[in-house]
């Protein structure tokens, strides 16, 4: 309560040194700010409450998850996370994401940095077809082309392989890659481009060497952008995917996880696997705040 | 002295432009081709049957009822979050003025926007399966407070009077904080004397808010609209781990249907892919009809 009080109190402090009239508006703004901090403070709860929730009862047991679900754990059972991660085989899952990422997220940046510098950079015949050709993907989600996207995967014979994953990973995210990289690259100055081609720097040579490290807090903002996007990614796993449950994707786990639990009533297990699929993206988001921030409102702002 | 360029050119767009073409281009054109086929799938060829599928759309109860949940969807969410994103970016960037500093943001501006920010760094999957929890009717979060202050406790999730509600709160709930910081980072380019000249001026909060702050942030509002409407035709992933669409249809939406027909237990895939065709067109539709109607002048800051 002290410190919702303590900017009304400064402001009426503020205020006695002014004229009548300015006193009654700081009366005025110092109530809202009490209102404004409650609201504030209300929608903070509403957010973390849910997440708290989730990971005070991972610790629980099933029988205390069902007693009271506002209660504390007893005692912090780290076996429930133990279970989650080998028995519905979380941990096998969150390996999977991660080697599908990585190889999508170098396959994004690598060619969405190619691409994106030589439309940037060069001048050349179908130089704006083919970037209003890639930009346009931003309009419409992926999932409108999921059928013939399905055909296309399995006739190529990557149904089911990690690879069909990461190719398709990577050709989803390049709009908005190009996009961003584009634009990047478009402000940063020609004269040390120039001066590195007079000395007789070769093209490829310009890019990796001089280009590409100048590019760097661009491409950090638009490589974690990537990351969040493609390790959240479901529906696309869930249609190309299928199958063969060793190769699936941690969100594929997770929804299978959900699905026994509903048959055993494991609740602390699938509290567990929530908390331990949430935990990493958490602490990449807090970590790169920022960035983050930066990365996915620029995305909106055209 | 740009000699060589070429090859530099063609090693840089190739291969992005080709990933590009058969993984997203081709497949949006097929979905048109496939729209006008009777094709299950299975067989090599896939019977033309011109605009029968479409026809049958018209006719299908199930695909109207949908389509008038994403109406609901298009009407409420975008308007709720809009409305709850300025209410709090305002309060975070100009909640505390005081006497002579103008205007600023409140106390913990930085900890609220990186909290608010969390449900958008997180898996859909995940939020979908810990609301579907905190919804529980015996263990939840919700009727654990509600069975405390001895108010009756409803299925939420399992009445089809409520579920669609339910998940549409979910929605608002996981989009909010962007829109707090995607507004934050367009009212911090207004120029600050701008307030400080209102404020001398007498103006309430109320009167900033409405006859500078959302004018001079026209633009940004337009593009959160336009996001956001298409998030409410095209998102189904939260729906499809909630309810699946339950009970009896009555939190069901297009791109649902698109999803069970192409995926479900029948795989009409000529079918899916004209729900997928008139999806496209109806975003389409929205998006330009947002631009339209939301044009003014561009306000630029000399």
């Amino acid at each position: 309560m002290t410190i919702l009080d303590r900017p009304a109190s400064e402001d009426a402090a503020a205020g006695e040194r002014r004229a009548p009239r300015d006193r009654a508006l700081r009366r005025e703004i110092g109530v809202a700010n009490v209102f404004s901090h409650g609201f504030l403070l209300l929608w903070g709860a509403l957010t973390v409450l849910p997440l708290l929730w989730m990971l005070l009862s991972s610790f629980k047991s099933d029988a205390e998850i069902l007693s009271d679900p506002w209660g504390l754990p007893g005692a912090l059972r780290f076996e429930n996370w133990a279970r989650a991660w080998t028995e519905a085989h979380i941990g096998r899952y969150f390996l999977n994401s991660a080697i599908v990422v990585a190889g999508s997220l170098t396959l994004t940046m690598l060619m969405g940095a190619t691409a994106a510098y030589v439309f940037a950079r060069y001048e050349f015949r179908g130089r704006q077809f083919f970037y209003y050709l890639f930009v346009g993907g931003m309009m419409f989600p992926a999932f409108l082309a999921l059928v013939p996207l399905f055909f296309v995967v399995r006739n190529a014979g990557l149904f089911g392989t990690w690879t069909g994953l990461i190719l398709v990973y990577a050709a989803y995210s390049l709009p908005f890659t190009v996009f961003f990289l584009t634009a990047f690259f478009r402000t940063l100055p020609t004269t040390v481009a120039e001066a590195a081609l007079m000395d007789g720097c070769g093209h490829f040579r310009l890019f990796f060497r001089v280009m590409l490290p100048m590019a760097r807090p661009g491409l950090i903002s638009v490589a974690i952008f990537n990351f969040l996007s493609q390790w959240n990614q479901f529906i696309l796993p869930q249609v190309l995917m299928q199958g063969d449950d060793s190769k699936w994707v941690l969100a594929q786990g997770l929804t299978a996880l959900a699905v026994s639990q509903g048959y055993q009533g494991d609740y602390s297990g699938l509290f567990a696997g929530l908390t331990i699929a949430t935990l990493p993206v958490l602490a990449v988001y807090v970590l790169f705040q920022r960035q983050v921030q930066s990365g996915l409102t620029a995305g909106q702002l055209k | 002295m740009r000699h060589g360029k070429y090859p530099l050119i063609v090693t840089f767009l190739v291969p992005p432009v080709l990933l590009y073409v058969v993984f997203v281009v081709s497949p949006y054109l097929q979905t048109f081709q496939i729209s006008t086929t009777s094709w299950l799938g299975y067989s090599a060829e896939a019977d033309p049957v011109g605009l029968a599928n479409f026809t049958a759309l018209l006719h299908d109860g199930r695909v109207w009822n949908a389509l008038k949940n994403n109406a609901v969807l298009l009407a409420v969410v975008p308007v709720l979050t809009i409305t709850l994103g300025l209410f709090f970016s305002t309060m975070l960037s100009m909640g505390g003025r005081k006497g002579r500093a103008g205007v600023t943001g409140v106390r913990g501006t930085a900890v609220y926007r990186m909290v608010y920010f969390f449900p958008q760094v997180l898996s859909v999957v995940i939020i979908a399966l810990l609301w579907k929890e905190v919804y529980h009717p015996n263990s939840g979060l919700l009727n654990g407070a509600l069975r405390a202050v001895g108010l009756p406790a409803p299925t939420w999730l399992g009445d089809p009077r409520t579920a669609f509600w339910c998940v549409l709160a979910v929605m608002v709930w996981s989009n909010v904080g962007f829109y707090v910081v995607l507004f934050g980072a367009a009212m911090s380019a207004i120029p600050r004397d701008i307030y400080e000249a209102v404020l001398l001026d007498g103006a309430s909060r109320w009167t900033t808010l409405r006859r500078i702050t959302i004018p001079l942030l026209w633009d940004t509002v337009q593009v959160a609209w336009i996001y956001l409407a298409i998030a409410a035709l095209d998102g189904f992933i939260l729906i499809q781990q909630m309810t699946n669409g339950g009970p009896n249809f009555s939190s069901d939406v297009i791109g649902l249907r698109m999803y069970e027909t192409a995926f479900g237990s029948e795989s009409k895939f000529g079918y899916a892919s004209a729900i997928g065709v008139v999806l496209f067109f109806l975003t389409l539709s929205v998006a330009v009809l947002a631009l339209r109607t939301a044009r003014r002048d561009r306000i630029e800051y000399s």
